[in-house]
């Protein structure tokens, strides 16, 4: 335990000291402000509630969120430091974890600073802050469930351009996997339980339940074993194939 | 002896190709032993799997009786490792980088900040503790390498190639850094440079295709070579029947070889029999017949030599 405090510690420092914390966050409180009044007609909906702002949280988090992750592994490779670091008393998970959690850590803090939204929604009515609640919850545990995918998939490379665009391509497949992009691939062929699980993977109908108070443990549990897979597939990559 | 290091019959394989073939080698307490080999001979292959990076297919490490593979975690707690090329975090101080890696290996409040200074002072990082890594020059970086795999003050140390790319100022300096702590560690140093296992070395191992193929001391290295111990002489041109005939007749003396022809100079190369020292007799007979020479010296085979003679079967000629 210790030892992941030590390396989420320093992977902090390291977003906040190269300023790529300043400027992810800068970006992502535009963004979903932006969003939230222009696309999501914030004020024209007339309803004291923040689904029009989160409601763009999956689609900016598959821009965002595997532009965190791809440096996480793919960047130990390329400059040699994962030698360094396995080399540590430090085991594998430890330094999966530590990592994992400084960045979504940092991405939690980047939420955080959307509370502006939140007060503003307080001034002009009554929203149910319960749910607001919930939301941010569950658009954090989201936003982890992509950067363990992207996590898992710079293990893979040396090169952060192909984690990026490699992590945000199997991330856009889960945001869509509850729609008929995804499921007409499966509906030819595959059984009907088959084309149900893989609708149930969906990101997107998954946290549509989630911001419109429909809380189940489902869909919190649904991203704690995203994250928790895709940390494990994480450790058995970075196992194979630190020395290539 | 106390074994520090111990592979046993190290393997590893890159898919078709064997890196290192059943290594196996000791290091005890007070040796430095020099890993010496071609590149791609498995150098770094060996050392990856002594620090635990890489798992071996085949073959056990054990470091100070601990075994890398089942208690990697105790293992690495007592070595010390500069991986080749000194990666650290570049976005980081050196201080900083220090301060993570004391807290990591477990070390807190004023032991920690007792442990980095030590570390930054004898590798001589005072001026640029506070300078982000990325921007030093390549020798103060291979300082903060070392001064990472020192600060624990490790049992064992394991170095890939700590002075390449050093000017010789700082190659000296990395040398006296490992001769200073020789004494109570084994330490295992990586390189291509044959005058660092001369300058530093007790012991050295030469590896090529993943075996070793030689293992001794320098000494040991030089003695293989047909020139070790032969005399080198530089003499007239008028002169160089008579110190040939001179030299023939010595009891210790297999053969005398003519050599180039320099500015009038004639160069002569006596081979003793069995490697034998023949320097004294040399010079005795040349002064009982008075024949005056411009330069004598003795050649030790050239490390260089042996290295190429060991490595590609070629080197046994050289002039």
């Amino acid at each position: 335990m210790r030892n992941v405090w030590i390396i989420a510690k320093r992977e902090l420092a390291a977003y906040f000291g190269t300023g790529l914390a300043y400027v992810f966050a800068v970006i992502f409180v535009a963004l979903t402000g932006a969003f939230a009044f222009f696309v999501g007609n914030f004020f024209e909906r007339g309803q004291a509630d923040l689904i029009a702002f989160f409601q763009y949280h999956p689609w900016l988090y598959l821009l965002l969120v595997p532009a965190v992750a791809m440096r996480l592994w793919a960047e130990e490779r390329k400059t040699g430091t994962i030698e360094l670091l396995m080399t540590l008393p430090v085991t594998t998970g430890e330094a999966i974890v530590g990592k994992f959690l400084a960045a979504w850590a940092f991405i939690g803090f980047a939420l955080l600073l959307t509370f502006p939204m939140w007060l503003t929604v307080n001034f002009l009515g009554d929203p149910d802050n319960g749910v607001i609640l919930t939301s941010y919850i569950g658009s954090f545990l989201m936003a982890g469930a992509f950067l363990a995918i992207g996590s898992c998939i710079s293990a893979l490379t040396k090169n952060q351009v192909i984690a990026f665009i490699v992590a945000a391509t199997i991330c856009f497949l889960f945001v869509m996997s509850g729609s008929d992009l995804v499921l007409n691939f499966f509906r030819g062929w595959a059984p009907r339980i088959v084309v149900e699980a893989v609708s149930s993977l969906s990101f997107l109908t998954n946290f549509d339940q989630i911001i419109r108070g429909v809380i189940s443990l489902s869909s919190l549990f649904f991203y704690l074993s995203i994250i928790a897979f895709f940390l494990f597939a994480n450790a058995i990559i970075v196992e194979q194939r630190k020395a290539a | 002896m106390d074994v520090l290091v111990d592979a046993d019959r190290l393997r590893k394989t890159f898919g078709h190709i064997i890196a290192v073939d059943e290594i196996s080698l000791k290091v005890a307490r007070g040796e430095v032993l020099g890993f010496l080999g071609p590149n791609g001979a498995g150098k770094s292959t060996t050392m990856k799997m002594l620090t635990g990076f890489l798992e071996p297919d085949g073959g056990v490490a054990r470091i100070c009786g601990v075994p890398v593979t089942e208690r990697p975690k105790e293992a690495k707690s007592k070595i010390g490792y500069l991986p080749e090329g000194a990666p650290a975090y570049g976005d980081m101080t050196a201080g900083s980088f220090l301060s993570f890696i004391a807290e990591i290996r477990g070390f807190d409040g004023s032991v920690k900040s007792d442990r980095i200074a030590e570390a930054v002072t004898r590798t001589g990082l005072e001026r640029v503790v506070d300078q982000p890594i990325e921007t030093l020059s390549k020798g103060f970086k291979r300082r903060v390498g070392l001064a990472q795999a020192i600060l624990h003050d490790p049992p064992v140390l394991i170095m890939d190639e700590p002075t390449d790319g050093l000017d010789p100022n700082q190659k000296h300096h990395v040398r006296s850094l490992i001769s200073e702590m020789a004494k109570e560690k084994a330490i295992i140093v990586s390189t291509h440079i044959l005058e660092e296992v001369e300058a530093v070395c007790t012991r050295a191992v030469v590896i090529d295709r993943g075996r070793i193929v030689a293992d001794g001391t320098a000494e040991d290295l030089q003695r293989q070579m047909p020139y070790h111990n032969a005399v080198a002489l530089m003499v007239d041109r008028e002169r160089a029947e008579a110190v040939t005939n001179a030299l023939s007749a010595l009891a210790n003396v297999q053969s005398v070889e003519r050599l180039a022809k320099e500015n009038g100079h004639i160069q002569l190369r006596a081979l003793p029999k069995n490697g034998a020292a023949i320097a004294s007799d040399v010079a005795a007979v040349l002064a009982e017949r008075s024949l005056p020479v411009a330069e004598l010296y003795v050649e030790r085979g050239r490390l260089d030599d042996v290295f190429r003679k060991i490595t590609t079967g070629e080197g046994d000629r050289h002039a």
